[in-house]
């Protein structure tokens, strides 16, 4: 078996409150312990001074596209996209075309990761039936299949009903629902924030309370049920204030924040540029300090990219007839530095929490993952957090271009990944099989 | 005068100066004065298109006819009866056009921004004539252009915009041109209609329209706008007469001198009645007029000639 070595770099691993300069000894594909084992010959050596060591990241919130819009991305062109962008696990969403409301569409999904050979992709089961929000899934298949968490993102569940029955059922299988929160009927026909922005573009917004109103609901269903809830992609002050009042109170509800939403405002759209049409939408910079203040205080415990991959052709249509979404895999490094770290607005072992242990948690795949503890699965991530570079879509792994950062000179980016043991990414270069 | 004008592109009064508004409205007072029946060459070997996917009268026909009597040829291409049908994309349709040997793209669109992104995609000089709710610089230019004739300045007057703001390009624009040119300007019109986050540009909002008649200069009444709206803006068309018509009763409450624009096309007897539209105060056939001086002094500005 492989002894492999990561030595000397700055191991920042949460799970256990460890930061702190020291060697990373991997046997196999787990993690055998850290220090500095004079007792042990590695049979491979990373050198990474200089570098942050930690547990690989996992990105909970990502769509594939496959199966269905393969013009936009695929499991093979968004796993390596993930490797790129120093992510060893990503949960994918199940609006694709069709659905994964059913076990063998959450196998076909973990197979064809398998068959790409980068990232794992742990599935995310929808909440109902072809994500129409009438009937419950086949839960109990899709958890037999793989799927780790439920949601049927992309929409909300509008009948409370169906969100009250899918946080009791889950419950079966310790597994959490996550929640798009938003009212559709006031949010119908908006492309960007409701404020004075959008005012003055002449553009219909989608109102803060549209989110609110659902997050509300949302806790008041998890309260009243004990199930678990996280909110997805959470976007304005309000609903930050509703989660932490929420967990004073025990219910079981974890929040996300998307990296776009640490640091972009509606202001960006007065040049109606569709790489920052999103939903939910970019917000005002009072939503992103609350966002921030959110992360720091513990409110939201997860970073996401909510990467969603669109063609290029889709994007250069007239602004409202844009599809919502950015892609960010390969940029939740690089923004994460400039946007937090820079700003000190999070340490580091703050920002690795919110991407490793936390997202695992909420996952339910923190037994073998999210941390660096003797016997977890080895899936490590090394940054190099003083790297400059330029953003450059045209050599993105991934199959869309729809970037907000493109062109800006930015400081952070992995310089090696291992997934199970193995390495994917050397010196900032994919490892093809 | 001509020589200070540097854009390429007109998407919109907010980006403009005070300056070049003047330059502008300057360009358009010589326009004026010229023999309606003469053409010049000044344009002659540029094309001008225009690129409607919205209906228009006004607005089409002029730009065509400003064109024309500059001296340039013109092509007219409106979405109904086109390969829109068939599927072909915007930014598509667009090149194809300008394949053809175009300076000057003239387009209107329901899509806010749709000028902008023409005009990070072609070669052409866009001028935007009409981008949904968002701006409409042409008109903005040209009710602003009418009042300077009338009353030999726009700084210090109290314009009243009347109507459905929320939705209304015409406002938008006229916003941006009035403020930067010292007008006071008041919006006016149902609370769902006209929100309270316009204070935020300057303006004074207010609902009832008897209030603010009697301070007002200026009344621009803003069409009703039927296939703008969801349901739920508001109750009824007699309901917004009764609220917001100009009706000669309101007339006789109103200042003496008062100038009354509308943009076209006009619903008779709900935001005015034919007795006012067709009155001594009126000025809404001349404000079409004044669009032809205005649009032949930007094509000329634009062209650089």
């Amino acid at each position: 078996m492989t002894l492999l070595r990561i030595t000397n770099g700055r191991i920042i691993d949460p799970a256990q409150n460890i930061d702190r300069t020291d060697d990373l000894w991997i046997q196999g594909d787990l993690v055998l312990g850290i220090g500095s084992r004079p007792d042990l010959t590695a049979s491979q050596t990373l050198n990474a001074t200089g570098k942050i060591v930690c547990p690989g990241l996992i990105d909970m919130h990502v769509h594939l596209r496959e199966p269905g819009r393969e013009e936009d991305e695929t499991i093979l062109t968004g796993t390596r996209a993930a490797i790129a962008g120093g992510i060893t696990s990503v949960a994918c969403m199940p609006n694709t075309e069709p659905p994964i409301d059913s076990q063998a569409d959450a196998e076909f999904m973990r197979m064809q990761a398998t068959r790409a050979g980068f990232a794992n992709v742990f599935p995310i089961g929808t909440i109902s039936k072809n994500r129409e929000g009438k009937e419950l899934a086949e839960i109990g298949g899709l958890v037999a299949g793989g799927a780790v968490a439920f949601t049927d993102d992309g929409s909300p569940v509008v009948s409370s009903e169906i969100m009250r029955r899918a946080l009791e059922y889950t419950q079966m299988f310790d597994k959490a629902v996550l929640s798009h929160c938003e009212d559709l009927e006031l949010t119908r026909g908006g492309v960007m924030h409701e404020g004075f922005e959008s005012l003055k573009l002449g553009l219909r917004g989608m109102p803060a309370a549209a989110e609110e109103i659902m997050v509300f609901r949302d806790i008041a269903l998890a309260e009243m049920t004990g199930g678990r809830l996280h909110i997805l992609h959470v976007s304005t002050a309000g609903s930050v204030e509703l989660i932490r009042s929420a967990k004073q109170r025990g219910v079981r509800v974890t929040g996300e924040a998307c990296t776009h939403h640490c640091c972009l405002t509606d202001a960006s759209l007065r040049t109606y540029d569709s790489n920052y049409k999103m939903s939910p939408p970019l917000r005002t910079p009072k939503d992103v300090d609350a966002v921030l203040e959110g992360l720091r205080n513990g409110t939201l415990e997860v970073i996401a990219t909510d990467h969603a991959p669109h063609s290029r052709e889709k994007k250069t249509r007239e602004f409202d007839q844009t599809p919502n979404g950015i892609i960010g895999l390969e940029t939740l490094l690089p923004v994460c530095v400039v946007e937090l770290i820079e700003k000190k607005r999070l340490s580091w072992p703050q920002l690795i929490e919110k991407l490793t242990i936390n997202p695992a948690k909420v996952l339910s795949i923190d037994r073998q993952r999210g941390s660096l503890h003797t016997g977890k699965i080895a899936d490590v991530t090394i940054i190099d957090p003083q790297a400059e570079w330029k953003i450059d879509v045209e050599q993105f792994q991934s199959k869309s271009r729809n970037c907000p950062w493109h062109g800006q000179t930015v400081r952070g980016r992995a310089s090696a990944v291992l997934v199970g043991g193995i390495v994917k990414l050397n010196d900032g270069q994919l490892i093809n099989a | 005068m001509i020589a200070d004008w540097t854009r390429k592109h007109l998407l919109g009064l907010e980006e403009l100066s005070a300056r070049e508004i003047g330059i502008i409205l300057d360009a358009a007072d010589d326009m004026a004065k010229l023999d309606p029946n003469a053409t010049s060459t000044e344009l002659k070997g540029r094309t001008v298109a225009n690129l409607f996917f919205e209906p228009s009268t006004r607005t089409r026909n002029s730009f065509g006819l400003a064109a024309r009597r500059l001296g340039a040829a013109t092509l007219d291409f409106t979405s109904s009866g086109s390969s829109v049908s068939k599927g072909e994309a915007f930014i598509d349709t667009a090149k194809n056009i300008e394949a053809m040997g175009v300076d000057v793209m003239v387009v209107r669109h329901t899509s806010p921004g749709s000028p902008h992104l023409l005009a990070k995609h072609l070669r052409a000089s866009v001028i935007n004539a009409g981008d949904g709710p968002h701006e409409h610089p042409t008109q903005g230019l040209l009710d602003i252009f009418t009042i300077r004739r009338h009353k030999g300045r726009v700084e210090g007057l109290t314009v009243g915009l009347i109507g459905d703001i929320l939705h209304s390009r015409v406002a938008r624009s006229n916003i941006h041109g009035l403020i930067k040119l010292g007008a006071k300007v008041i919006v006016c019109g149902p609370s769902t209609l006209v929100p309270r986050e316009l204070k935020l540009w300057g303006v004074e909002v207010a609902y009832d329209f008897d209030d603010i008649l009697p301070h007002c200069d200026v009344i621009n009444l803003l069409r009703i706008q039927f296939e703008r709206q969801r349901t739920g803006l508001f109750p009824s068309i007699r309901e917004y007469a009764f609220l917001f018509g100009m009706t000669g009763e309101r007339m006789r409450r109103a200042r003496p001198d008062l100038l009354i624009l509308a943009p076209g096309p006009i619903n008779r007897g709900v935001e005015v009645t034919p007795e006012v539209a067709d009155g001594i105060h009126s000025a809404i056939l001349e404000q079409v007029a004044n669009g032809l001086a205005i649009r032949m002094a930007l094509l000329k500005l634009l062209c650089g000639v």
